[in-house]
């Protein structure tokens, strides 16, 4: 009996504190900003910069961007989202297309963040930039043998390349970038080049970064900031990055980004905040914490990442990356890339 | 009845809107994935669903029965701890032990600097590695409800058998086992759904399944629809698998005229035989929770001083304890209203109806949380409308991004759970009960209060704790349909990972094995009571 009346009382409780949460209003507030955001990490610090400057609030929702992107467009005109951010240039074209942004024009955003990394249309801008580029064992491979990813099909690399799946989103935007730089066919056969060298897939860039060091394989493809960060642990981490492409296109580069929503309730909060975050000062944050290039050239790179010196980048508007996705997910596939 | 009819519709609605993708046309990307990999994705898939069907139900349902049926050291602490791994996120299962037996892991590094670099071993990034992997996540659904229809049954069945003059082993596996069979089968459909399901585990391990593909569709070509429509194939196998086993029992009904689970004792083993029941015990725990949870715990303390507990940690544990709790309740009363209905009505289309209400578990969380978002979307519009006309104005999002969008997510993706064991529960209790209450004159809800509640509350309990656990896990539908600032500690821990701060995420994730942990310290509170006496 004892235990059904501890049932009953902790029955009670539940019910009690699910009526209080479903209960519980939104208490009105002073201005705010609401953003919808793929991205989750190294932004704290120049959001609450920005409230400190402004008094604006930034209320966030954090997702995967294919499903916020489909909530945004579920929520329609009555979305409470003024911003909507998100990784990867492809995920923003993509937002682009599916209209759930409104172009804004503003002379700061212009002048902050260089052509090829925000959308022609004005509807999306990067924040910041990542490079994708060629890492290898620096005990096991000598630097003046990379030179390009196509180079990576070389027999030489054969059993000795590291990659990412083809499923992997920076994987599938390095891939619609050269589409856009070398045509479909070209492009193809780079792929079957990599293939031919029967890659080990791995799946997390810093797994991939591990597996070098640990000698499982000696190249691979990774985003730079993954390496600075384990470099910041181990200054001795045997593993360094050779700018691809530098006597051709350039390295890729990719960003994450965000656009001021269609039905944006606080559209001049929403292009404030954008603003903002493209100042030098929100841009040094952003290097500092998370260690990926500001986009902002003013702003000052993080020492490990400077270390590695200067760098020609792929020039190529990033919005490739979503016009060319899909053919890219396709070469893979064709090409038999897992 | 009506209820009953009521609940399967809503629950279905979402389920009807991953059909309804097909009215768009998606040929080209269905000619693509035939061309270059439908088959092999089949193929991986099926290959997976049967490896981690029988791995689960001979692990669960072994370990059920020696902790059942025999006295071993340790048996006690294992009875309960063999449910724990349950508590653990698979991809922090998985994750752990790549990290613990990948090529630069501890293990093989080791075994390199023993034995010289030519080593190769199997890569567990491989077909067989997610197997087992999944096996050592998804064995506790078969071992629990193996667990609790082996203690309602089991001995005393197994007594009688052996009275009669059969072997202990023939005596299981001819009239235990199959008695036990709707628990297995519920088991093991759910582990096989769930398998179906997954994607953080086979996307770690680099191994091509459906799910795997309707993720690439969806983010790598930008084609929702096409996604939606691969999703529609998982419900199809998923719904095959269950007519193959209903095929398969034919008319074949096992249930107990008489409990007497109790005064029964377990055979005590000896000498090597105990010494190998514990180990297996020890050698499943370790590897589906030991290793794991030791792996978080040295993330942990990679920390400095343990200065990064999270600031909302006791909002995270509030919005996750009252999320989960809810859930629980709800999704366990829907599940006895629906199998209740079922067995009041036993049509072949009753059965088939609600078993298809329940086949959301075999899709992607993110599908389902988006089929979610499509009818609840609708509806604010709806009530927007109604606003607008009586009283003049406008009206906010009511219903999407609610807790209640949640809960109703919940209520699709974990119905199956709900509803199985409680079925299986149900399946046990013979129909002559039934009969017997109606001739005395005793009404519908006294019957199902006096005589079947009491009769299944194991079942309930074991339903209550699946769906809280899980719950506490979902991830993708929570992520989506969650109002602003709502946020449960596997968010937080979806976060930190999918940044790769493991270290960071560890703490939060400790505190998902700790909520877990307290549903199953309740359940052992109010079903131990003396060990063997009448409950």
């Amino acid at each position: 009996m004892r235990s059904r009346a501890f049932t009953l009382r902790l029955g009670l409780a539940v019910i009690g504190s699910v009526a209080l949460f479903l209960g519980v209003a939104p208490a009105p507030a002073a201005e705010e900003v609401v953003l919808y955001t793929a991205r989750h990490y190294g932004q704290e610090k120049a959001f609450d910069a920005f409230t400190q400057k402004t008094g604006i609030q930034i209320k966030t929702l954090n997702g995967e961007a294919g499903p916020l992107l489909e909530r945004l467009k579920a929520e329609g005109e009555r979305s409470p989202a003024d911003v909507f951010f998100t990784v990867d240039a492809g995920n923003l074209w993509n937002a682009a297309r599916a209209g759930v942004f409104a172009p804004v024009t503003s002379a700061e955003l212009t002048k902050n963040v260089p052509a090829h990394l925000r959308d022609p249309e004005h509807r999306w801008f990067g924040l910041t930039m990542r490079a994708r580029t060629i890492m290898y064992n620096t005990k096991k491979v000598n630097p003046a043998d990379l030179s390009t990813y196509e180079a990576l099909g070389e027999p030489r690399w054969k059993g000795r390349l590291c990659l990412r799946s083809s499923g992997y989103i920076y994987n599938q935007s390095l891939l619609a970038t050269m589409i856009k730089r070398h045509g479909e066919p070209r492009a193809e056969q780079i792929v079957k080049g990599w293939v031919a060298n029967q890659p080990t897939i791995i799946s997390g860039d810093t797994k991939i970064l591990e597996a070098i060091a640990a000698g499982q394989c000696d190249v691979g493809l990774t985003n730079t900031y993954y390496l600075a960060r384990l470099l910041a642990k181990d200054p001795n981490f045997p593993v360094a990055p050779l700018w691809a492409n530098q006597a051709t296109t350039g390295t890729h580069v990719n960003v994450s980004g965000g656009g001021v929503t269609a039905h944006a309730k606080n559209r001049a909060g929403a292009i404030k905040l954008l603003e903002f975050l493209s100042t030098l000062e929100a841009q040094q944050m952003f290097a500092d914490t998370s260690m990926e290039f500001p986009v902002n050239p003013k702003a000052e790179i993080h020492a490990i990442v400077r270390s590695w010196g200067p760098f020609k980048q792929d020039d190529v508007n990033v919005a490739a990356a979503g016009e060319f996705q899909a053919a890219a997910t396709r070469l893979a596939d064709r090409a038999g890339y897992k | 009845m009506l209820a009953a009819s009521a609940i399967a519709l809503a629950v279905a609605v979402p389920l009807l809107v991953v059909g309804a993708a097909w009215r768009h046309p998606a040929g080209d990307v269905w000619r693509h994935l035939w061309d270059t990999q439908l088959a092999g994705l089949l193929v991986n898939t099926l290959g997976l669903a049967a490896a981690v069907g029988v791995g689960t139900l001979v692990v669960g349902t072994g370990l059920a029965w020696l902790v059942v049926a025999y006295r071993f050291p340790g048996r006690r602490v294992f009875e309960w701890a063999l449910v724990l791994p349950l508590a653990v996120p698979a991809y922090v299962i998985g994750f752990a032990f790549l990290g613990m037996f990948d090529f630069s892991g501890p293990v093989q590094s080791a075994l390199r600097r023993a034995l010289g670099d030519g080593l190769r071993v199997p890569d567990l990034r491989s077909g067989w590695g997610v197997a087992l992997v999944m096996t050592l996540v998804f064995y506790p659904y078969v071992y629990l409800l193996a667990r609790s229809a082996f203690r309602e049954h089991g001995l005393a069945t197994l007594e009688t058998a052996r009275s009669l003059g059969h072997s202990r082993r023939r005596a299981f596996f001819e009239i235990v086992l199959p008695m036990a069979r709707p628990s297995l089968v519920a088991g093991v459909s759910l582990a096989v759904m769930e398998a179906l399901a997954d994607f953080g585990t086979v996307s770690t391990f680099g191994y091509r399944t459906l799910t795997e593909a309707i993720y690439r569709v969806w983010n790598g070509m930008f084609d929702r629809v096409a996604a939606t429509q691969l999703a529609s194939l998982l419900l199809l196998l998923a719904l095959a698998l269950l007519v193959l086993e209903r095929a398969l029992r034919g008319r074949r009904r096992f249930t107990q005229s008489q409990r007497r689970g109790g005064g029964v004792e377990g055979a005590r083993l000896r000498g090597w035989r105990a010494r190998v029941a514990t180990g297996a015990c020890l050698a499943v725990l370790g590897l589906a929770f030991v290793l794991p949870v030791g792996q978080l715990l040295l993330w942990a303390g990679e920390l400095v001083g343990g200065a990064r507990v999270p600031r909302n940690l006791p909002g995270l544990l509030g919005s996750t304890f009252v999320l989960a709790g809810a859930a629980a309740l709800s999704i366990c009363a829907l599940g006895l209203i629906l199998a209740y209905a079922v067995r009041l009505h036993p049509s072949p289309g009753a059965r088939f109806v609600a078993q298809l209400s329940s086949m959301g578990y075999a899709l992607p969380g993110a599908v389902i949380a988006v089929g979610v978002l499509a009818p609840i979307a609708w509806l604010d519009g709806v009530l927007h409308d109604v606003a607008k006309l009586v009283l003049g104005r406008p009206l906010d999002l009511l219903l999407t991004g609610s807790a209640g969008a949640v809960l109703f997510a919940y209520a699709v993706r974990f119905l199956a759970v709900g509803y199985q064991t409680i079925d299986a529960g149900l399946a046990r209790i013979p129909p002559s009960f039934d009969e017997a209450a109606r001739s005395l004159g005793v009404r519908l809800g006294s019957t199902l209060r006096r005589v079947h509640l009491p009769l299944m509350r194991g079942g309930l309990l074991t339903a209550a704790i699946m769906v809280w656990v899980e719950t506490m896990k979902e991830l993708p539908a929570t992520l989506l349909l969650r109002p602003l600032g709502l946020k449960t500690l596997a968010i937080e821990v979806w976060e930190l990972t999918s940044e790769s701060r493991w270290a960071e995420a560890a703490l939060p994730a400790i505190a998902i094995v700790l909520v877990g942990l307290f549903p199953l310290m309740l359940t052992t509170h109010l079903t131990a009571g003396p060990p063997h006496g009448p409950r």
